[in-house]
């Protein structure tokens, strides 16, 4: 009898931590905003993201593209989200952007920042067929008329488009008189590459990769100081040039501003030990993308920084307002 | 001929084969259900393939997804409640069959015709990936802008009611596109403050509204009737004799499918309206299409599948996916090691033939899952009719809140379903407005991107030989159309005259 009594008393026990434990964030499924189309980087990542966060917190992560206005749709929808935890999503580059170029009234200030997972510098990348060898050809030709030069990757004002003014500005150049073509993102303006519409498309590897294996596209530098870990190949733009070039694409994870803080330092632990673990180094490895790491304020000052860079960067190139 | 042994080995195996049933049941119950979407179940596949073989995962999603838009038919011809937009083209001939008391019929050869674009999708993809692949890379924003043009005019010629009001009708659905944020520099339109408008009119809600809702009030003011099913021993019969009548409608659907499907981004959605154009076009009986004629249901029921088939390849061959569904396929690829690309045929080309098994063991489920439902679907219509439309209006709600999870999509369904009621009254189609909504973003968007790159100078859309040849054959369409209406209203005044 006594022992039914113990029994008893720990199965209620048990069924009532259960309880506690069900009773703690998240107890529905979470969306989680893309603002860039599917096939993209961020989609690919924040899929990743979304997969791991469900594995570590028990309820489904939803994806969900909400593309459009060079991702400010997107962006304006996590913003607005109920500050309750069960809307956040992945935030870009393009936030340091929005408020230096004047297209929409968004900082970083907007969002409860959670982590810091990724940067990665652009590349540039041109058509196989293309009579422009190496990034010195590319330039010359730069040189000799910017304005004939068409290029894409991604919205007008974004990083790809800033990385690829900052090159022409670096060469010497009005940064303002090079000619861009907005696309949705990556994979639209790699079709536009590739379908020979246009004459350079600034992306990233791992957007990129498929159609370089299919022999259909070439990449003529990185965008960076350093060249990327599997491209050794590819000389980056700095020691090509002799540009001093680091602007560099971010991604990280933020949800409305105002959610409660325990929900942000559950969403921050489980973001962090899902950065430090191997199956996501390797997940990104394989996509080639840059792992790093900051949490809420140290990301918070990473954000204030680029702000800062960014503008200057932005308003170099006679993008601002 | 190694690769192709270790392939069967790979996917005749008890593991991969009961995934693919439970995937295939999965997308059947989702796709019948109106408002879940093919994109809602693939997502949901997602966190179980993480513990799945790379074979079974990708096989998980493919014969889910083909399941689910193929059962999206099913609800477009019970209640004509379409699951898919590619679905909407030919739902007033599915819904046409069932009110004829052939449910079983439509549904046969809606499944059937679906089974067989998609296996002819299979060969294309066996036969012709690489080829195919490079010739999707060819279209451009010059291309896109004329193809969706194009099929945009097709929703209007093949539109009851006439070109003129379904002219309007398109219109209607464009203007409804503009509402939210423009794509080129995000600024809002029509959305007079409200947050919600800024994020557009979502087609899903429209769709249940404009369809269903609409079906629903005119049955009520009507006064129902009951639609006695024809009792037959199976509800396939004369599904056989169909498919063999417009077998060259099924071949040529499944193949105008395959190419279209290539092109990422648009081909499933909007292929299915092509070649249902094509078959009123070159019918002998055109003006029967829209009452619940076998014709166009089989053309683009093949289109359907064979386009479901083919989207797959610029996702595998060149890892560009064109929708949501491949996108979310190309990542569980990417987890797999099974990185899409060219390599996926040439170093593991094993793991290509196996995912094309899968396509076409999917494609064959379709057919005893799909005569299961249509012999359940009877007894649907064995439920007192009203009981039944306050079922499908239960349906109603419950899809276009699932949508965004908002009482949004509720109003956006009510709104636009009294609209769609009052403009059926009044004989104009409904079809084209849906498309406008689907099309309208992805026409501004090429034009914008066109003349970007043209510099304002609008040749640019007649430079390229591809995008030059639809453009032809777009204003040749426009051209004949406003031909036959010019001689049409000359031929009534002469016999005017001469009565007098």
């Amino acid at each position: 009898m006594k022992r039914f009594a113990m029994a008893t008393a720990a199965a209620i026990s048990l069924l009532a931590t259960g309880n506690l434990a069900l009773a703690e964030y998240p107890e529905r499924p979470v969306t989680v905003i893309v603002p860039w189309s599917a096939g993209g980087g961020t989609d690919a990542t924040g899929r990743i993201i979304a997969t791991m966060l469900e594995e570590k917190l028990g309820q489904p992560f939803n994806v969900v593209n909400r593309t459009g206005g060079g991702g400010i749709v997107g962006h304006t929808a996590i913003k607005d989200a109920n500050a309750d935890g069960y809307t956040i999503g992945i935030i870009t580059t393009e936030l340091s952007m929005y408020d230096a170029v004047g297209s929409a009234p968004l900082t970083y200030t907007d969002y409860s920042l959670v982590g810091l997972y990724n940067a990665d510098p652009s590349a540039v990348f041109v058509r196989a067929d293309s009579d422009y060898q190496t990034i010195g050809d590319l330039a010359e030709a730069v040189e000799a008329d910017p304005e004939a030069i068409q290029a894409s990757g991604a919205n007008f004002g974004g990083i790809n488009h800033l990385s690829w003014v900052s090159m022409v500005q670096g060469l010497g150049l009005d940064g303002a008189q090079s000619n861009w073509v907005p696309a949705e993102g990556g994979a639209p303006a790699l079709q536009l590459l590739a379908s020979g519409a246009i004459d350079v498309a600034v992306v990233q590897f791992p957007e990129a990769q498929g159609l370089m294996d299919a022999g259909e596209i070439r990449a003529l530098a990185t965008l960076g100081s350093e060249p990327n870990a599997k491209h050794p190949d590819v000389p980056p733009v700095t020691e090509a040039l002799g540009i001093d070039f680091a602007i560099a694409g971010w991604r990280g994870v933020g949800g409305p501003a105002g959610m409660p803080d325990d929900i942000v330092a559950t969403l921050t632990g489980a973001l962090d030990e899902i950065v430090a673990s191997q199956a996501f180094r390797d997940q990104m490895g394989r996509l080639n993308y840059g792992v790093v790491w900051a949490d809420g304020s140290e990301f918070a000052d990473y954000l204030q920084n680029r702000g800062e860079a960014f503008g200057a960067a932005i308003s170099a190139a006679g993008l601002g307002q | 001929m190694d690769a192709f042994g270790l392939a069967l080995s790979l996917v005749f195996n008890a593991d991969t084969l009961i995934v693919i049933v439970l995937a295939s049941a999965f997308g059947l119950f989702v796709g019948a259900m109106p408002g879940l979407t093919a994109t809602m179940a693939t997502a949901l596949l997602v966190p179980i393939t993480f513990y799945m073989d790379p074979i079974p995962a990708i096989a998980a999603i493919i014969s889910c997804t083909a399941m689910a838009i193929t059962a999206g038919d099913i609800p477009g011809a019970l209640l004509r409640i379409p699951g898919t937009p590619a679905s909407a083209a030919y739902v007033e001939d599915a819904h046409g069959l069932t009110r004829q008391g052939k449910a079983g019929l439509a549904i046969g050869i809606s499944i059937c015709a679906a089974a067989l674009g998609g296996l002819f999708g299979f060969a294309v993809l066996m036969s012709a990936a690489p080829m195919l692949a490079r010739f999707a890379l060819n279209f451009s924003s010059f291309e896109y802008f004329w193809l969706s043009l194009l099929g945009l005019s097709c929703a209007v010629i093949v539109s009851r009611g006439g070109v003129a009001k379904g002219m309007l009708s398109l219109l209607l659905g464009l203007f409804i596109a503009q509402i939210g944020l423009d794509p080129l520099m995000g600024q809002p339109r029509f959305t007079f403050g409200f947050a919600e408008l800024a994020g557009g009119i979502s087609f899903i809600p429209a769709m249940i509204g404009m369809f269903a809702l609409a079906e629903i009030l005119r049955n009520g003011r009507a006064g129902l009737q009951i639609v006695p099913q024809i009792k037959v021993a199976t509800p396939f019969a004369g599904v056989g004799a169909a498919l063999r009548r417009y077998r060259l409608n099924l071949l040529r659907g499944a193949a105008t499918g395959s190419v279209i499907g290539a092109l990422p981004g648009v081909g499933g959605d909007l292929g299915a309206w092509i070649t249902y154009s094509i078959a009123k076009r070159t019918s002998k009986t055109p003006e029967k299409f829209g009452t619940g004629h076998p014709e166009g249901l089989v053309e683009a029921g093949a289109t359907n599948n064979a386009a479901l088939s083919s989207s797959w390849i610029p996702a595998m061959v060149f890892g560009i996916p064109g929708d949501a569904v491949t996108a979310v396929a190309v990542g569980v690829l990417f987890m797999k090691g099974m990185e899409p690309g060219p390599q996926l045929l040439t170093v593991n080309p094993h793991n290509f033939y196996a995912v094309l098994l899968v396509f076409v063991l999917a494609n064959l489920l379709l057919i005893p899952f799909g005569y299961l439902a249509a012999k359940v679907a009877r007894y649907i219509f064995e439920v007192p009719p009203s009981y039944l439309n306050a079922a499908i209006l239960l349906f109603c709600v419950v899809g276009s809140y699932a949508i965004n999870n908002t009482m949004f999509g509720v109003l956006v369904m009510l709104i636009l379903g009294v609209l769609a009621y009052i403009l059926q009254s009044r004989d104009f189609a409904i079809a084209p407005i849906i498309l406008g909504i689907v099309l309208g973003p992805l026409v501004e968007q090429s034009f914008t991107t066109s003349m970007t790159i043209a510099r304002g100078d609008p040749l640019g859309f007649f430079e390229r030989p591809i995008a030059a040849t639809l453009g032809a054959v777009t204003v040749l369409i426009w051209l004949a159309v406003m031909v036959r209406a010019a001689y049409g209203a000359w031929h009534l005044r002469m016999s005017q005259t001469h009565n007098q």
